[in-house]
């Protein structure tokens, strides 16, 4: 699979990344030659092979329905970046 | 003090030969000296603290094994109240407001935490040239890499400014590092220590585990660092046994596999060398050696790095400037909030890494990466599980070069066919150590030592029996 | 040009357990920003999740409620997408397999007929926390208490035809979720949220383009909503142009539907299975304890109330909608009140006085036991149906018990024949005229004797002895 410009940008965005103009060429290129050493998978026979998720059986382990937590507003805001009235704060959002 | 291993250093502290504030002043002056790089930050008043609650402890017999141990933490743990910043920009403000469970359990231990180690950026990388905190020196040759991730933890115990440093490895990021510097590392089987408070990079790979000089003093620190722990949710609800006891144990008979993909090309002649003359040394314990075949380990390289990124991919979309760590300036809305924030923080190859695994996960590709990745690796498990059923360990070596100049891997695919030998481990959930078995050009190498799942009694039995036959563990670099 | 309406509904419910749904932090409603928002839920570095057992438990009781399949080995996965009120930037939800399948439940139309519903599957979820654009002029405020509380979302298979459908569809569920204690059916507080997806399609083609509503919190909304986005589709179609797929928003002060402008550009949401959770296993021991314990369905209820209690359908839909209305009915029936009676008055007096001082039923003044004697005194003749409602209404007030106002009150239903026969002989003879109309064929009349013996005994006369005695003496 070969990435080309516009879909370096798209992926970008998609993860929150800036890719400036200037930079979309070489991104393109080293991705693609990360790429061609996945393409290989595309090669291997697996069978019908179960996906892998965890390399151990094991099912969720269950939690009992219980508060365990206190309030800790205080110490998680002092390293927040920006604060204001006991809430987190980020540029207006329109909806 | 510092040419002590633990085993020694905790008899030191029991006779009374010195006490723990006295060992970790020493460390601590050993680290301002030291020009490696190997520390992010040094915690001298938090240590000595540390050390004189230890001494009281000691003195009034409330202690354990480790009381008074110094130690060095990767900066990929959690420590509260101390920045913790996996090696990035991103987090280079973020000052922890809970400890990780290993923290929680090294601190019950009354060890003494010297500082955070060096590492590459959000654990992605195998030469600790990735960190925003510049790269680490190889002690052995500072022109070269100590390897990575965990390269600041390798680099100080193989300095001997630490007796032990945690490391985390998720596609060897232990092993190569223990290797490449000439120390002992153990990767446990995955679910054996925790993760909760160890910033994620692959979930389903991640495992911390200790790196020491000796194979007796990684087994007295896993005792500590193991166990079941509620809070994550992959973590094994299996006992953890005494792993000191069966170091002893007898060798004759010992079945060893050496698996003949990691034998061929692109193996250094250097290393494969002292990697053959390790297994002969095997041999003369009484050990039984036969091939064996993980055909599939060839595929591990692209099944890795999709299942890495894909899943970090997604780990790393809670760095958004919002709730803590880096926030750019002055954002103008949201999305330049995010896009600034994310590409000023993160370096270039956690950068590449999200963006593979965005592009793996996302819409028409999921099948054609992700899944038959996951198949793959379901393949490789099979491979092991079939050689172990003919033997009792595999053996090989860790990476096809002995350490490598700074600066002198510039592509990322090579960097990532050096990783051939330790991936597949990962994947596969499966138990591997390092330990010092000789020397390339004067550089250490380390043997890989692979067992099944849960058999870390076992892999500490047979490197501890190595280590007393040899001793190359107990070579330091010039000017320790 | 007939046009079928097709809507299918997501309903999210927020489940009722004490702690989040992958941490220990409390979900009670209305605390200060943040103060319920623990490390596992702001999604610092290193965090893990932990299933709640309670959530997993209630979800299974929707499925059994359902007749569902249950997937004994359901995934969680993630969804990922920027949000500031997403904390980890991706959402846990389960997708390609999730705990509850294939189910349906019976709804009851307008026309009194049943029609079958078909549920796709309930899945569990985490809820986002708050966005609050209104506090600072240029910022958006982030309250993330409710980040992490317990959601199954639910999905209906796309079988409503109508907008009024759907609402019944909408409130059988919201019933149901009540009925079986997962959810306290909250509107108001957000704790059931229905999204419509609505198409419009010429009959006997396939399905058309669906948009998708959102933010609608009543049923009068829904209704309304679907209604206006359905002639919206249909005046598109109309002029030759296409319906696109896409989220839009309910504005119910201009009842109109607007495209909202979109969280992420590219909805392209990376489902994977998440690596820090496991497989839920489901045995079936805990589904046999799960089906034990859960109480009786609404339509069970129901034909126990029309088979065992001959109800009529439609009283015993009216008393089985909502749990504590059918706890209160049936604890009057357990004391040995009179069904249809005690159907009457709850549906009707009680129903009627709840509305108008706005109080649910489990805060009504008049206990079902108090309720239970105030019929009884009508059906021990001690009191008419009339003066009964007098009675009540005092009750309502807090002036007493059923007996202690009768007493004081003198309300007492005249029994005495005697007495009541010479009322009717003093109206008798002080109408004549009336009386001779009568006879002649006025039998309309009668009600006019009724109400004269009524005022006479100040409303007391037992009414069917007057009757009687009436219709003796007019003879």
């Amino acid at each position: 699979m070969s990435l080309d410009n516009k879909k370096v940008k798209e992926i970008a965005y998609l993860a929150r990344l800036n890719v400036q103009d200037s930079e979309i060429e070489q991104t393109a290129s080293e991705l693609n030659n990360i790429l061609s050493l996945m393409d290989k998978l595309g090669d291997i026979d697996t069978g019908d092979s179960e996906p892998m998720a965890h390399p151990l059986k094991m099912s969720q382990r269950l939690r009992e329905d219980k508060v365990s937590e206190e309030d800790m507003s205080k110490e998680f805001q002092e390293i927040a970046p920006k604060t204001g009235k006991g809430h987190f704060l980020v540029p207006t959002v329109i909806e | 003090m510092h040419n002590l291993t633990i085993a020694e250093q905790i008899k030191g502290l029991k006779n009374k030969d010195f006490s723990s504030q006295e060992l970790t002043q020493h460390y601590l002056n050993r680290i301002h000296d030291s020009k490696l790089n190997a520390f992010i930050s040094v915690t001298d008043d938090i240590a000595l603290s540390q050390a004189k609650e230890a001494d009281k402890k000691i003195a009034s017999n409330e202690s354990s094994i480790l009381t008074g141990i110094p130690y060095a933490h990767k900066d990929i743990f959690c420590t509260q109240g101390v920045k913790t910043s996996a090696g990035s920009k991103m987090l280079d403000s973020f000052i922890s407001p809970y400890d990780a469970t290993v923290t929680k359990k090294l601190n019950h231990e009354n060890m003494v935490m010297l500082g955070k180690t060096n590492m590459d950026e959000f654990a992605m990388g195998s030469s600790n040239e990735n960190s925003y905190f510049g790269p680490v020196q190889n002690p052995w040759d500072v022109s070269k890499v100590p390897g990575g991730s965990s390269g600041g933890s390798a680099a100080a115990v193989a300095a001997r400014i630490s007796p032990f440093a945690s490391g985390t490895d998720t596609g060897g990021s232990i092993r190569q590092p223990a290797s490449l510097c000439g120390i002992t590392g153990l990767k446990p089987t995955y679910g054996r220590i925790s993760r909760y408070g160890m910033i994620a990079y692959a979930s389903s790979l991640d495992q911390a585990g200790p790196m020491t000089r000796t194979a007796e003093d990684a087994a007295i620190v896993l005792n500590a660092m193991a166990g079941f722990d509620p809070n994550d949710s992959t973590s094994a609800n299996k006992s953890v046994p005494d792993y000191t006891q069966g170091l002893t144990n007898n060798l004759d008979g010992l079945k060893i596999g050496l698996p003949t993909e990691y034998f061929s090309e692109g193996l250094d002649s250097g290393v494969e060398k002292v990697v053959m003359q390790s297994i002969k040394e095997y041999e003369l314990m009484g050990a039984k050696i036969q091939e064996v075949s993980l055909p599939n380990s060839v595929h591990a390289i692209p099944a890795y790095y999709i299942v890495a990124p894909c899943e970090c991919s997604s780990n790393l979309s809670r760095f958004d400037g919002v709730r803590y760590g880096y926030r750019c300036e002055d954002p103008k809305d949201l999305n330049d909030l995010y896009l600034r924030s994310r590409s000023e923080g993160f370096g270039e190859e956690v950068k590449r890494r999200i963006m593979i695994g965005t592009y793996a996960l996302s819409a028409g590709y999921y099948d054609a990466y992700y899944l038959k990745a996951q198949k793959v690796r379901q393949l490789i498990s099979e491979d092991f599980k079939k050689a172990f059923k003919k033997v009792d360990v595999i053996m090989g070596p860790v990476s096809p070069t002995a350490a490598f100049d700074l600066g002198s891997v510039k592509d990322p695919v090579s960097m990532y066919l050096a990783d051939i030998y330790t991936l597949s481990v990962n994947l596969a959930g499966l138990p591997g150590m390092s330990i010092p078995a000789g020397f390339s050009n004067q550089l250490p190498v380390g043997l890989q030592i692979i067992g099944n799942h849960w058999s870390e009694e076992l892999l500490l039995n047979v490197a501890h029996q190595f280590q007393i036959r040899t001793d190359w563990h107990n070579h330091s670099p010039a000017d320790c | 040009m007939t046009w079928e309406t097709v809507i299918g509904l997501e309903i999210h419910s927020q489940l009722r357990t004490k702690s989040k749904i992958f941490s220990g932090a409390s979900t009670a409603f209305g605390s200060e920003p943040n103060t319920q928002a623990c490390a596992v839920d702001l999604g610092f570095p290193g965090v893990l999740p932990v299933l709640n057992e309670e959530a997993v438990k209630m979800a299974l009781r929707f499925g059994l409620s359902v007749n569902a399949d249950i997937n004994k080995n359901s995934i969680f996965a993630r969804k990922n997408y920027f949000y500031p009120d997403l904390p980890k930037g991706y959402q846990i939800s389960q997708f390609e397999i999730p705990i509850v399948g294939n189910g349906s439940i019976d709804i009851t139309l307008d026309s009194g007929e049943n029609k079958t519903v078909g549920i796709t599957r309930a899945h569990l979820e985490e809820d986002a926390g708050k966005s609050i654009h209104d506090l600072y002029d240029d910022f958006t405020a982030i309250d993330l208490n409710r980040a992490g509380t317990p959601l199954l979302e639910i999905v209906s298979e796309p079988d409503m035809r109508s907008a009024k459908e759907a609402v019944a569809y909408a409130k059988k569920i919201h019933a149901l979720v009540q009925y079986i204690d997962i959810c306290d059916g909250n509107m108001q507080e957000g704790s059931f949220r229905c999204d419509a997806n609505v198409s419009v399609r010429k009959q006997g083609e396939g399905l058309g383009t669906r948009a998708e509503l959102k933010n609608i919190n009543s049923f009068k909304f829904l209704e309304k909503a679907i209604n206006i986005e359905v002639e919206r589709q249909i005046d598109i179609l109309e002029e030759g142009g296409s319906v696109v797929q896409e989220t839009r928003l309910y504005d119910s002060i201009k009842n109109e539907t607007r495209s909202m402008r979109s969280k992420e550009e590219a909805n392209d949401y990376r489902y994977f299975p998440d690596p820090d959770l496991l497989p839920v296993a489901i045995s079936d021991e805990l589904l046999l304890e799960i089906k034990k314990e859960l109480p009786e369905l609404p339509t069970e209820k129901k034909l126990r109330f029309v088979d065992t209690l001959g109800l009529s359908h439609y009283d015993a839909e009216v008393l089985t909608s909502q749990k504590e209305v059918a706890e209160y009915f049936e604890e009057m029936i357990q004391q040995g009140a009179d069904a249809k009676l005690s159907a009457n008055w709850v549906m009707g007096d009680l129903s009627a006085a709840l509305n108008k001082s706005q109080l649910e039923i489990l805060d009504s003044p008049i206990t079902s036991e108090e309720l239970f004697q105030l019929i009884s005194r009508i059906t021990d003749n001690t009191i008419s149906g009339k003066i009964a409602k007098d009675v009540f209404k005092l009750m309502w007030e807090g002036k007493g018990s059923v007996d202690e106002i009768i007493e004081k009150q003198g309300l007492k239903q005249m029994t005495d024949s005697s007495a009541i026969e010479s009322i009717i002989d003093d109206v008798i003879a002080n109408n004549p005229d009336q009386v001779q109309q009568f006879k002649d064929g006025n039998s309309k009349l009668l009600g006019f004797f009724v109400g004269q013996v009524m005022k006479a005994s100040q409303g007391k006369a037992n009414p069917k002895q007057v009757n009687q005695i009436l219709n003796e003496k007019l003879s």
